[in-house]
């Protein structure tokens, strides 16, 4: 019998040693990044379908920058939320706002290289519009029709007014498809060979996995900077600041601040953390013991939003005391509430409690859905005991939230996220406080009184006024909990511009070399 | 007998898998979390709700809607996914193959590292070796698999750069596959830079799953192993002048592998378990991480066909062991 002997070691080492470089040629990790005509983002969601029309995918707002490369919209937005031309070139109201006009693009190509025609824009709306195409914003399409093209006009008759009717063109489901090639392939055939008209045209896609794009030499935008991107879908956050570290990916986004903060002073490494179209808010249902209004004031003055930012948040956010960020339309500089304690257990004393005659009431939240959520919660409930208000925390899976809002059933405080890329007051402030909507949580005729005039109302500027004086009344009654705007954080290697796009988008179109 | 006990092992299966059907079913929709809430759109009404919950036959009394599943999954039917809008069972089998590939290289892997170690720890029994293949064993079955895969992703993804961390092969090749066998299909096409760059993909979380499997590989075979050296068919090779390695590998192994075979396929349906968390890590497109994205959105039909895919898989896996184990022991096969 022999032993184990040092060389033996040693020369067992050396070979796992000299293993290494060849597991590098086998196709390792850090040189696939580094193709100077390609780009790769570790993206945090996996792209279930290529109908950016219907299905629930439609709305999923963390999807749209896939379909935003591939796919053309009716109209463009800009970074900053403002709109520009997309599909179509010009649009707007006539006087009385009974019909629409609309100018489409000349000299925009599908992917399979025929022209982006009137018919195309008409065929994706009246598809938009039919309560059988799957459409989950088929809402706001049928309320235009009868649709008349002359040249690259195409005119339609305002069957109900849709203030946000071209805001919409720019948001969820507003997305031109091709008429021709969609009726040849069908629903299923377009899912395997997906035709656009965006900057990019789908090259490879492996679900699941990655999808592979290649600049479309005739997009009217002209030419990217990047002939490949590949999204591969990496849907752990870890891993996702991995893929960037280890040179995997050249960018990625919703990475923990910490990792943000870790990885963006490193050499060989850049970020951008700025505000973007997402509230951090805790709704308020009208069940006891919420129904007190000095109750719900106190819980909002007593409130340091500035503390969670700054502490659990690392500094990234912006604290905000309505449903409006300030990039919104309605946003509305003078509506504040305030941290102010002294005022809070003067309020709770006024309702009865004190620290020493606490309320107890229970507030719901997600673990790990958004960053710092339950930790948020916690320094909240923290802070609530200081004026009398033992909260008892539930945890919940964003799945019963949506369920328990839907009927109407969530706890009387509960976290959520709202998402409002296109900035309108009726998709956050309408939505969240209308009591018909199946989103609110706080249902109130007299809400309802001011809000249900808004959502049809032609004079634009009376419309925001109109919303500014709801959120107003709602900051004044605390019928909801506005927290904070999040930040996204985007990491990147150092050689690249990112224009970082206020809706949370990553635009593989905007992403440059240095 | 081994076609009589396959037939009636078959026949088992089926109320096992009734069983789990019911469970499966009844539980996802006992648990809290609707799909249609997750997919309301913010102007629908009452009604609109109502006809969404229509067409996806939720509107149903849950025996009705099982009834349904059951006759539709009788005729080979899984129902169509609700987020990926396609047939759950083309889901289900475009998956599943990565999986597999995956679940078997880490299987190879194990048993790999298992004998060796094993082995090696009853040929160097008694010195420092033993010591050493015991910490190894120790450590591979204190640590869990996922967390295997996080410290792997740190140190050959990160710290040491030279293995990929995420997917199931270089997004920039070019590839042409047939079928979702992709290293299967390399290997017989003999594509060697694909099968390179899938076993790169792979090598990370085959490892994280391998590990605390080639642990108990480890510590059963070497237990096997002292009690077969201690048999008195061994002393007498020892006296007929044979060396140890050669009693080891002729004499002992065999008889030590009986039981070896049986608890390491108990625990591969363990490892199968664990590439849901595993794909996760490392973003690897198999069965497991479409469960995870189908359980968070509530993907009631997608969710119910990967469990009982892997009610399937399990009932298979477990037959797989008790066949192998009745070809192994010459006493089970002629008894």
């Amino acid at each position: 019998m022999s032993d184990f002997s040092r060389r033996q070691f040693l020369q067992t080492v050396g070979a796992a040693a000299a293993a290494v470089p060849a597991l590098e040629v086998m196709g390792g990790g850090a040189a696939l990044a580094r193709d100077a005509n390609a780009l790769t983002i570790a993206y945090n969601v996996d792209l279930p379908s290529w109908d950016p029309t219907s299905g629930p995918s439609a709305v999923n707002p963390t999807i749209q920058s896939i379909y935003k490369s591939v796919f053309g919209q009716f109209i463009d937005q800009n970074p900053d939320l403002s709109f520009r031309p997309g599909l179509i070139t010009k649009w707007g109201w006539n006087d009385d706002k009974s019909k629409i006009a609309m100018t489409v693009r000349e000299g925009a190509f599908w992917h399979d290289g025929t022209p982006v025609t009137p018919e195309d824009v008409v065929w994706s709306l009246e598809r938009a519009a039919d309560p059988k195409g799957g459409n989950p914003i088929q809402f706001v399409w049928s309320k235009i029709g009868n649709f008349k093209i002359s040249g690259q006009e195409v005119t339609a008759d305002v069957k109900s007014y849709e203030p946000a009717l071209f805001k919409w063109m720019a948001f969820l489901t507003g997305f031109v498809l091709p008429k021709k090639a969609y009726e040849k392939a069908g629903a299923q055939g377009f899912e395997k060979q997906p035709i656009g008209s965006g900057p990019y045209q789908v090259e490879e896609f492996q679900r699941g996995a990655f999808v592979r794009l290649k600049a479309f030499p005739k997009w009217w935008g002209g030419k990217p900077a990047f002939e490949n991107v590949v999204f591969k879908f990496v849907t752990d956050p870890t891993s996702r600041v991995a893929e960037v570290e280890s040179g995997s990916s050249d960018l990625t986004l919703n990475v923990p601040y910490e990792e943000y903060d870790r990885l963006r002073v490193k050499p060989g490494f850049a970020g951008s953390a700025r505000p973007i179209t997402d509230i951090g808010m805790l709704f308020v249902t009208n069940r006891p013991p919420m129904l007190n209004r000095d109750l719900r004031l106190a819980l909002h003055h007593a409130i340091d939003k500035k503390a969670i930012v700054d502490k659990l948040l690392r500094g990234y956010g912006v604290p905000i005391d309505t449903l409006e960020a300030p990039e919104y339309e309605a946003f509305d500089p003078t509506i504040k509430v305030g941290y102010d304690p002294a005022k809070a257990k003067a309020l709770m004393a006024k309702a009865g409690y004190s620290p020493q005659h606490p309320v107890s009431f229970t507030i719901q939240t997600t673990r790990g859905y958004m960053p710092k959520d339950f930790e948020m919660i916690q320094a909240i409930a923290g802070m609530w005991q200081e004026i009398g208000a033992n909260a008892n925390i539930e945890v919940y899976e964003i799945a019963k939230h949506f369920e328990l809002r839907a009927e109407h059933k969530l706890a009387p405080l509960a976290f959520y996220d709202w998402g409002n890329a296109i900035g309108d007051p009726s998709t956050s402030t309408g939505f969240a406080m209308f009591s018909p909507s199946p989103h609110s949580a706080w249902k109130s005729p007299k809400l309802d009184a001011m809000i249900g005039p808004l959502w049809g109302m032609k004079d634009e500027a009376k419309r925001i006024a109109g919303y500014k004086a709801v959120d107003r009344y709602i900051a004044e009654n605390g019928l909801v909990i506005p927290l904070l705007q999040y930040a996204q954080p985007i990491l990147y290697r150092q050689g690249l511009t990112v224009v970082p796009h206020a809706a949370g988008c990553i635009l593989p179109q905007t992403v440059g070399r240095a | 007998m081994p076609l009589a006990y396959l037939v009636r092992r078959l026949a088992m299966a089926i109320p096992t898998l009734f069983g789990v059907a019911i469970v499966d079913f009844v539980l996802l929709r006992v648990v809290p979390g609707n799909p249609i809430a997750m997919m309301i759109p913010p102007g629908a009404s009452a009604a609109d709700i109502a006809r969404l919950r229509a067409f996806y036959g939720l509107d149903q009394p849950i025996p009705v809607q099982f009834w349904r599943w059951l006759e539709a999954l009788l005729h080979g039917n899984l129902g169509v996914s609700i987020d990926l809008r396609r047939g759950v069972l083309g889901l289900v089998m475009s998956r599943l193959p990565a999986t597999l590939e995956l679940a078997l290289l880490a299987m190879v892997l194990a048993v790999a590292l298992g004998i060796a170690l094993g082995v090696g720890a009853i040929y160097w029994q008694g010195r420092w070796p033993e010591a050493v293949v015991d910490g190894i064993a120790g450590l591979g079955m204190a640590i869990p698999d996922f967390l295997w895969g996080l410290l792997l992703v740190l140190l050959l993804g990160v710290l040491l750069p030279i293995l990929p961390i995420s997917g199931r092969i270089d997004p920039m090749l070019s590839t042409h596959f047939v079928t979702p066998f992709y290293l299967a299909e390399s290997l017989a096409r003999g594509e060697f830079s694909l099968v390179g760059s899938l076993l790169a993909h792979m090598a990370l979380p085959a490892v994280a799953l391998a590990l605390p499997l080639t642990a108990v590989i480890a510590r059963i075979l070497k237990s096997a192993l002292v009690e077969a050296m201690s048999q008195d068919y061994i002393l007498m090779a020892r006296v007929k002048g044979l060396g140890r390695a050669r009693i080891i590998w002729t004499e002992a192994f065999r008889n030590a592998l009986v039981p070896t075979v049986t608890l390491s396929g108990v625990q591969f349906t363990f490892l199968v378990g664990g590439t849901v968390l595993i794909e996760r890590i490392f973003s690897y497109p198999g069965i497991g991480n479409m469960a995870i994205d189908a359980v968070i959105g509530r993907d009631l039909p997608l969710i119910q066909g990967v469990v009982m895919t892997f009610a399937v898989l399990f009932i298979l896996i477990n037959l797989l062991i008790d066949m192998t184990y009745v070809l192994l022991n010459p006493r089970v096969r002629h008894g």
